[in-house]
């Protein structure tokens, strides 16, 4: 049967331009790093080094000091989103989802807006209107009598890195909002109808019933998330610069990778550390999507309606 | 009496938490637009006012104008999204086609494959892309961008699309079949209409993170004559920090475009994402 059938050309001119594309400018120069991180330079020659370079920027106190303040750093970037973005997120979509609420259109559109917005806006936004030149901030403050409470945040070590979490949070909330709400809409009213029958209503309903329900959106915001996370640079770019200040308090991976790679002030660029890096990073973000997508995807109940 | 009652205090409560946070979300913006068109000492004196006769003033719109050519950044910026978009739906749909609509050896491997890169960015490749346009001499051109933005955008559209043609019924494409038409036709012709809210969806996903990037036109295509609007005005604005009316016009003008594109189109996005992104 197989065999009389003619070559399908079609299939392979459908799947040839995507799979190319995505293959030479993807996939090969992601492995091109990896096998990149495996060398240094000796002299002028490139020579394979094996592990050396993990071994220089995990243990090398040159190396390691900084990388596992840019680790520890972006875990903290992490911990601040999951805490914040997500159940922000998750409280808006609930209370648009309500099925007699008024000028839900406008709210939905609204709070989407930060998210539109460049990193480099969002970033000279925030500073302008933290800057205790401008004032915004601390007269906003003093208009409710707090204005003890302000201190130059992005300026200071133990804030700024939160400080910017925050911001990351205010722009990207509109995600996880919009994903849940999806979610609670594909809820089918008998479900809810049943619930009412029951009594539960408001708040119990929504513990008891939706929120069992939309778990496995929860579980992919999660790890959008992650993985978002774990890449970003802009914002930190954008407000503190390459050098991630003050004294390096605010750096992440992704500018410790940028830095190293391309150099800056008086430090050379080196691209086989940096390879190193961008490979150790490649390898944390795989080891969190294994963990949700074997350890915690599989247990989710899904249910089907 | 008592339950109605209780509605309308729920329904108060939610109306107040939602405007808080829409206060949250568009305050930021909203301070920059207004104090961008003031004087320099209305600025600083009273910020929460809005513009008016007694403090308009134009002088950081004009020097913005007469120092970059914010014309071009835009320019440069709108033929990147508009070709990257371009070939990630077109080529997106053909494989997401190939994919749903044939049985092949290999087919679930390949889905697998392309779906490798919605979890690993692309990012982390930079130091060998960057080798690569060196030695293929396209350093500095917006082809350069182009391409990596395309391979960027196929794997989620690929998975999208995919999905959503498995719905197309296959009765019509048999019918297509049995008049006659090549698989060529019945996908342009016949499949590809079918899915068009499926691509609106994919393009608002694709355009925003391109539009916005700032990574690979730092690292690509860094020079004046290629320059993205938001390398543009990155740059533009680190020159000018001590220039308050340059800056917040700078970022003004910087707003206003994705801000009336976002309006224009958020009842197609917002239709886009509650429909198709999480099923």
């Amino acid at each position: 049967m197989a065999s009389r059938r003619p070559v399908r050309w079609h299939i392979g001119v459908f799947l040839a331009p995507a799979v190319l594309v995505y293959t030479a400018i993807m996939i090969i120069p992601l492995f091109g790093t990896l096998n990149l991180s495996l060398y240094n330079l000796d002299g002028q020659n490139r020579i394979f080094v094996g592990l050396a370079n993990f071994a220089t920027l995990f243990g090398d106190p040159r190396w390691s000091g900084a990388f596992w303040n840019a680790l520890w750093n972006n875990c903290w970037f992490f911990i601040i989103h999951m805490l914040v973005q997500n159940p922000i997120g998750i409280l808006l979509a609930a209370l648009l989802s309500s099925p007699r609420l008024r000028m839900a259109a406008f709210y939905r559109t609204a709070i989407f807006i930060p998210t539109i917005l460049s990193f480099v806006i969002v970033g000279f936004v925030w500073k302008l209107i933290l800057s205790p030149i401008w004032g915004i901030a601390p007269g906003m403050l003093g208009a409710v009598g707090l204005q003890s409470l302000f201190a130059p945040w992005l300026g200071k070590e133990e804030y700024a890195l939160t400080t910017l979490a925050l911001i990351s949070v205010w722009q990207f909330v509109g995600i996880p909002m919009m994903l849940i709400y999806a979610a609670l809409l594909s809820i089918p009213d008998d479900v809810i109808e049943a619930a009412e029958m029951d009594g539960l209503t408001g708040w119990s309903q929504f513990w008891k019933i939706k929120l069992p329900l939309i778990l496995p959106s929860i579980g992919i915001i999660s790890i959008l998330t992650f993985v978002g996370n774990f890449n970003a640079f802009d914002l930190i770019y954008v407000a503190q610069g390459a050098l991630a200040g003050p004294d390096f308090s605010t750096d992440i991976l992704g500018t410790f990778l940028y830095r190293t790679f391309f150099g800056f002030q008086l430090q050379l660029g080196d691209p086989h550390m940096g390879a190193a890096i961008a490979t150790a990073m490649f390898g944390i973000i795989l080891v969190g999507v294994c963990i949700y997508l074997f350890g915690i995807q599989t247990r989710l109940r899904r249910y089907q309606f | 009496m008592a339950k109605t009652r209780t509605h309308a205090g729920r329904s108060i409560a939610a109306h107040a938490i939602l405007l808080t946070y829409t206060l949250i979300a568009l305050f930021p913006v909203f301070v920059i637009v207004i104090n961008s068109f003031k004087s320099r000492r209305a600025i600083f004196a009273e910020p929460l006012m809005p513009p008016m006769p007694g403090n308009w003033d134009l002088v950081g719109y004009t020097t913005v104008l007469e120092q970059g050519d914010f014309f071009q950044y835009f320019l440069n910026s709108m033929t990147v999204t508009v070709a990257s978009l371009f070939f990630v739906l077109l080529f997106g749909a053909m494989a997401a086609f190939a994919l749903s609509e044939y049985r092949f050896r290999g087919n679930l491997l390949m889905g697998l494959y392309l779906a490798l890169g919605i979890m690993i960015p692309i990012r982390l490749g930079t130091v060998a892309i960057l080798e690569l346009m060196v030695s293929a001499g396209l350093v500095n051109t917006l082809t350069a961008l182009i391409l990596v933005y395309t391979a960027q955008g196929l794997p989620l559209a690929v998975f999208i699309l995919s999905e959503f043609m498995r719905s197309v019924s296959d009765d019509l494409k048999n019918a297509g079949r049995i008049d006659g038409l090549s698989e060529y036709r019945i996908f342009f012709t016949l499949v590809l209409p079918l899915v068009r809210p499926a691509m609106a969806t994919v393009a608002v996903f694709t355009m925003i993170p391109i539009w916005n990037d700032l990574w690979f036109p730092l690292i690509l295509a860094p020079s004046e004559e290629t320059k993205t609007i938001t390398l543009g005005s990155q740059v533009f604005i680190g020159q000018f920090v001590t220039n308050w009316n340059a800056v917040l016009s700078a970022l003004s003008l910087a707003i206003v475009p994705v801000l009336v594109l976002y309006l224009i189109f958020s009842r197609q996005l917002i239709r886009g994402i509650t429909a198709g992104a999480v099923k």
